[in-house]
Parts: structure tokens; C-alpha cells; sequence
């Protein structure tokens, strides 16, 4: 019992997820002689940059207490308008790219004053602009556009090199630079403690006179901007825009998030936690790459079995803390 | 005062809705409303949205006593995937020539196959409830990690592949005609009699209802909330798994990447368009039925009217978006408020 003194339930999922993220990558580098190398902790981050992306955005509408079922569907809509501007229109990449991100901005305010104002459930109403951005892609093309422009083949193939051997590309740069922006607000700004306080007791923090409605409401708004940025790194790592891109997205950055240490319920949870679910996805993915006889569908038992886990132990860390009591 | 009433019932604007998107589809297609009788089997537009909303109307009604209870499923799409694959593989069924004589050969009986199936999905269904009322998880994140798994588990059965079944008794249930009227539709008559009975003529109507009004207080006036959930969730994955097996066999396969996929939204959304609140309590189960057909028409109307199909789900989250004001308080009291200022004036 002496021991339990020393265990935060606050991040004790987080030093779960870190020791199983060092497990999961010290068997595949035990297991396979590549394994080992920087560039593959580096694909790491390349090949789940978008998800990364998202699930920063995601982790802080769970953080507030909420949820945002659009994000994949969002993510889909800005590989389309991006794909068919530049291919169709012949646009620049300097006016596409704030263009994107404004509608991202527009559907996570359209969610929020929903929300907020007219008090309807959020995964109701992020399930209606799910089946909106998703309509709207297939209102731009119902067929997959492939982008041929010189400056984003020439930006999807740039790598900026890490020491020998190992480089990274565009989309993981802009990646980890939006996490330690997310960390940064989370941690370090007067909006992301008042979303943790949304989170944990909203009804206290409306009495304690934090900007309630308007954190809620710009939580859905940075959701909306984190998935059209996604949406970009989507469109640059796959080099098309289709509306049958990320399907089933949002379930995999609300399983990052929970992964991460974010308690569903609001108001617990850690921004860099979601990079470790991030991680734990991709080494998930890449073990069963590198393994070669395990099929695709493994990965998504193995990651519904992670999620299944994980909430068991949320679910038991609020019991006990609620025993203490 | 009559009409008021009328106007008052809560299955008025499902119905006034229903009304206006067949009328529509009549404006557009005169012969909409025909009925042709072709080998014993009735034909036409009517016949054919009531049979294609069969498998959304079986997980609707799972659902609504889901939602009823205040809680949702988001794994029925992929329940109604794992249903399918288990009865495709255990039928699968080869073209056999016995003494000169086409047959069909199942792997094993079809009546074992779909009730393996059905059981398979009570399985699941019992996963989220245990989930729900024993671990005491938020009921959507409860089931979304059977619905992230559901479909590797349904892939896991079928191998990855896309089992086709031959076996032809199996297709009578998602194809064929039992006195004229497409055999799945009296599927969907059964459950909902049976639903029906259960809520109305028993006290379990009530206590569904009590659970997802207070469940605090449900339980401190005696009802065992927590086996009552359980079941209900049990209940919702029977539904799903009924529908599989119409889905299935409408489709003579097994896809478990592809079956079901989008169901839960469109029963959700079914639930709600059918007057049943999404913060559980009250619900409609007629509602419901009505809800599906609601959607069922309106694929119908787009598709006759020559609209790309993909528009589809603009028109449903506009609907979404619709019904969801239209239920929220704060926006009919906005609404009330205003009209009541106008009335003043005059």
C-alpha cells in the first residue's frame, strides 16, 4: 500500500502508455534487426504527422468535456478543396492553405455555437457536420483528384535531414511544431486552463466567472482548425484529395487521446500524452508491417483491445479516487 | 380543438414529413404511388422503400430503447458486419450435382448458421452492456471500441475476404415474398409487436423509461438498472444481428469491411427523427419505424429526382442539424418568445 503513495492517478495512464510505447518498440527491435534504426522512430512521426495533428485538437475538446466526430470527414473536405483548386484552378498554395484552414475554422464554429448556444449534444451535432463536409467532398468530385502542381511534389518530397541517415519530412515538422503549440496552450495560457476547468466542473468555472461559453465555442474552432491542418499534411503526404480519405479518422484520434492519458470525462489529460498515442498506433502498425504474416485487420482488434484497456484503467483510477473520499 | 390535439401528438411531424417527401416523389414520379402484382409478388416504389429500410428500421428499434435509457451504440454497423461473415462462413454453400439434379449444399444447416449468428451478436451486444452498467464506461466510448474492432474481428471470420454465398433457401429471407409482401417486412412487423407488447402491456416500457429519465432515483424506487441496461444492449445487438442476416442475404455476401458501414448513424439519426429525445427518457418505438421510412424516402426521392446520390449526406446533416434545433429547448423558446412578441404587437 506504501507504494500507491507514490502513483498520481493524474499520470498514471501516461507512464502506462510511455512503458507499453518502450515495450512495444524494444520487442521490435529485439525481434527485427532494421527495427532499431532513427529513421524508422522517425517514420514514426512522418507517416502519422496528420494524426498527430488532429488528435492534438481532439485531446482538448475531450479535455473540455466534449467530443468531435467530424474531424476525419473535415480532413477528407480539405484534401478535396486543396486538390481541386490547385489541379482545376491552378490556385497558389499561399492562398489554398488559409483558405483551408478558415473552412475548418467555420465548421468547428458552426459546432460550437451549436453547442454552446442551442445546448445540443456535441457527438449529435459533430455527427451532422461529419455528414456535411463528407457531402460536400463528394459535391467537389465523387473521383479521387491527384495533384501534379511542382510546388507541392516539390514540398511532399522535401526532407530536412536529422544527422546521417535519417531525415524528416515537411508534414512531421509541421506536426511537432503543433504539439508544442498544444502544449503550450494547454499548459501555459489562461484559455487552456480555463478548458480544464470547463473540463472538470463546468458548472464551478461558470461561478468562478472564466469566459465559459466563449472557451467552449473556440475549443470546437481550434478542433476545426486542427483538422484542416491535418487535412493539408494529408493532402501533401498522399499527394491527391479524395473524399474517401480518412474515413473512420476521428476514431483513431479519440483513440490517440485516450491512449494518451485524457480522461473522457474532461478536464484530466496531458497534450504530450497524445503524442505517446500517436506513437503507440504507429509502432502497432509497423510492427505488423515488419512482421509480414499478420493481416491489416490485426491492427484494428489490437487498437479497439488498447482503447478497451485503457478506459478499464480510467474507469478504476476514478473509483478508487472516488473511495478515498 | 380536435386538430390541435392532432398537431399536439408526438408522431404528428414524423408523419406530417413522411407525407410531404412521398408527396414530393409523386410531384416528380406519377406512378409512385402504383402497386403492380407480378407472380404473386407486389411491385413498386412503396414496396420497395419499405423493404430496403427493413435492416435500418430492426436497428433502429434496438436503438431506441438504447437511446431510451440514455445511453447510444455506435457499434451496430459493426455488429451487423460480424453477423454477416458468421452466417456467410458457416453457409457458405457449394453447387452440387446429385444424380443429375442441382443442389445446393450448405457447410452446416441454415437455421444453425443464423442462429450462431444471432447469438454472436447478443454477444456483443452483452459486451457493451456489461461495459455500460458493470465497468460503468460513458456508453459511446463503451461501444466505439467495439466498433473499431468489430470490423477486424469480422475480418478475422471471413479471412479478408469477401465470402459469397450459394446456397439459395438463405436468399428467401433479404429477397424473397411470403404472401406478396417482401419476407423481411414481416421480420420488422415481429420485433416491433413484440417491442411493442413488451413496453406497452408490461412494465418494462416504464421502467426503460425511469432509467433514462433519473437513474439514481430509478434505482432507489427498485428498478435493477444495471441488468435492465445490460440487456437493453444485449437487445440492441440481436437487432443488428437480424438485421446482418437480411443484409446478407440481400446481398448474397459477406463484406466485413463494407457491411453495415454508416448503420449506426442512420439508425441514430432514424431514432431521433422519429421524436425520441437523445437525452433518453421518452421515446416512440412507431416514431422510429417512422423515422427510418423518413430516410428510406428521402434516398428515394434523391435518387428519382436525379440528383447525384453523393448529395445524399448533405441533405441528411442538414436534416440532422434541422431536427436537433427543432428539439432543442432553448431554440423553441427563442422561437416561442419571438412569435409571442409579434402577437403583442397585434
Amino acid at each position: 500500500m506504501k507504494a500507491m503513495r507514490y502513483i498520481n492517478p493524474r499520470t498514471l495512464p501516461l507512464v502506462v502508455t510511455t512503458a507499453l510505447f518502450i515495450l512495444l518498440f524494444g520487442f521490435g527491435a529485439v525481434s527485427y534487426d532494421a527495427f532499431l534504426s532513427p529513421q524508422v522512430f522517425v517514420n514514426l512521426i512522418i507517416d502519422n504527422g496528420f494524426l498527430l495533428v488532429v488528435a492534438v485538437g481532439m485531446t482538448f475538446v475531450i479535455l473540455a468535456g466534449g467530443i468531435d466526430l467530424s474531424v476525419g470527414s473535415v480532413v477528407a473536405l480539405s484534401t478535396m478543396v486543396t486538390a481541386a483548386l490547385v489541379q482545376h484552378h491552378h490556385w497558389s498554395i499561399w492562398a489554398i492553405t488559409p483558405l483551408v484552414l478558415i473552412i475548418g475554422c467555420a465548421f468547428g464554429l458552426l459546432h460550437g455555437v451549436l453547442i454552446q448556444v442551442f445546448r445540443m449534444q456535441p457527438f449529435i451535432v459533430t455527427l451532422g457536420g461529419m455528414f456535411l463536409a463528407r457531402g460536400l467532398c463528394y459535391l467537389i468530385s465523387i473521383d479521387s483528384i491527384s495533384i501534379t502542381d511542382p510546388t507541392y511534389t516539390a514540398l511532399s518530397e522535401y526532407r530536412l535531414p536529422l544527422g546521417a541517415e535519417t531525415a524528416i519530412s515537411l508534414s512531421g515538422v509541421i506536426a511537432i511544431v503543433t504539439l508544442l503549440v498544444g502544449v503550450y496552450i494547454a499548459h501555459y495560457t489562461r484559455f487552456g486552463r480555463t478548458v480544464y476547468a470547463i473540463g472538470g466542473n463546468e458548472r464551478s468555472a461558470l461561478l468562478m466567472g472564466l469566459p465559459v461559453a466563449r472557451t467552449k465555442i473556440l475549443v470546437y474552432v481550434l478542433s476545426g482548425f486542427c483538422s484542416a491542418l491535418g487535412g493539408i499534411l494529408v493532402t501533401l503526404y498522399m499527394l491527391s484529395g479524395y473524399g474517401l480519405h480518412a474515413i473512420g479518422f476521428e476514431m483513431d484520434a479519440i483513440a490517440a487521446a485516450v491512449i494518451g492519458g485524457t480522461l473522457l470525462t474532461g478536464g484530466v489529460g496531458f497534450v504530450a500524452g497524445t503524442l505517446v498515442g500517436v506513437m503507440i498506433l504507429g509502432v502497432i502498425q509497423s510492427l505488423i508491417a515488419f512482421d509480414g504474416s499478420l493481416s491489416s485487420w490485426w491492427t484494428r482488434i489490437a487498437i479497439g483491445f488498447l482503447l478497451f484497456l485503457f478506459c478499464l484503467l480510467q474507469r478504476l483510477l476514478e473509483r478508487s479516487k472516488l473511495g478515498k473520499k | 380543438m380536435n386538430i390541435q390535439a392532432c398537431l399536439r401528438h408526438r408522431l404528428f411531424w414524423p408523419c406530417a414529413t413522411l407525407l410531404l417527401l412521398c408527396l414530393i416523389n409523386f410531384a416528380f414520379n406519377p406512378n409512385f404511388f402504383d402497386i403492380e402484382i407480378k407472380n404473386g409478388a407486389l411491385y413498386g416504389s412503396v414496396i420497395d422503400i419499405l423493404n430496403r429500410a427493413a435492416p435500418v428500421m430492426l436497428v433502429a428499434l434496438g436503438m431506441t430503447l438504447v437511446i431510451a435509457t440514455r445511453g447510444i451504440d455506435v457499434s451496430v454497423g459493426a455488429t451487423v458486419a460480424i453477423s454477416g461473415a458468421v452466417v456467410a462462413v458457416m453457409i457458405g454453400g457449394t453447387l452440387a450435382i446429385q444424380d443429375g439434379v442441382q443442389t445446393y449444399v450448405a457447410n452446416y444447416p441454415m437455421p444453425l448458421a443464423m442462429l450462431v449468428a444471432v447469438l454472436v451478436a447478443l454477444l456483443c451486444g452483452l459486451w457493451n452492456g456489461a461495459l455500460v452498467s458493470g465497468v460503468g464506461m460513458q456508453p459511446i466510448i463503451a461501444t466505439l471500441i467495439l466498433m473499431v474492432a468489430g470490423r477486424g474481428v469480422a475480418q478475422l471470420i471471413t479471412e479478408g475476404q469477401i465470402v459469397t454465398i450459394y446456397y439459395e433457401p438463405f436468399f428467401f429471407i433479404g429477397n424473397g415474398f411470403l404472401f406478396g409482401i417482401p419476407f423481411s417486412l414481416y421480420i420488422v412487423a415481429a420485433v416491433l409487436g413484440l417491442l411493442l407488447v413488451l413496453t406497452q402491456k408490461t412494465a418494462l416500457g416504464l421502467f426503460i423509461q425511469a432509467v433514462g429519465l433519473n437513474p439514481t432515483s430509478a434505482r432507489f424506487s427498485g428498478i435493477s438498472a444495471r441488468a435492465l441496461v445490460l440487456w437493453v444492449y444485449g437487445f440492441c445487438g440481436v437487432t443488428a444481428g437480424i438485421a446482418g442476416l437480411i443484409v446478407t442475404s440481400n446481398v448474397k455476401s459477406a463484406d466485413g469491411n463494407n457491411a453495415g458501414l454508416g448503420m449506426e448513424l442512420d439508425a441514430i439519426l432514424a431514432v431521433a427523427l422519429g421524436g425520441t429525445s437523445l437525452d433518453g427518457g421518452r421515446f416512440s418505438l412507431m416514431g422510429t419505424v417512422i423515422g427510418a421510412l423518413i430516410i428510406q424516402t428521402l434516398t428515394y426521392a434523391i435518387y428519382s429526382l436525379g440528383v447525384p446520390p453523393e448529395v445524399n449526406l448533405v441533405v441528411k446533416a442538414v436534416v440532422v442539424f434541422t431536427v436537433c434545433l427543432i428539439q432543442s429547448e432553448k431554440f423553441r423558446s427563442m422561437m416561442f418568445t419571438s412569435k409571442q412578441r409579434v402577437e403583442d404587437k397585434s
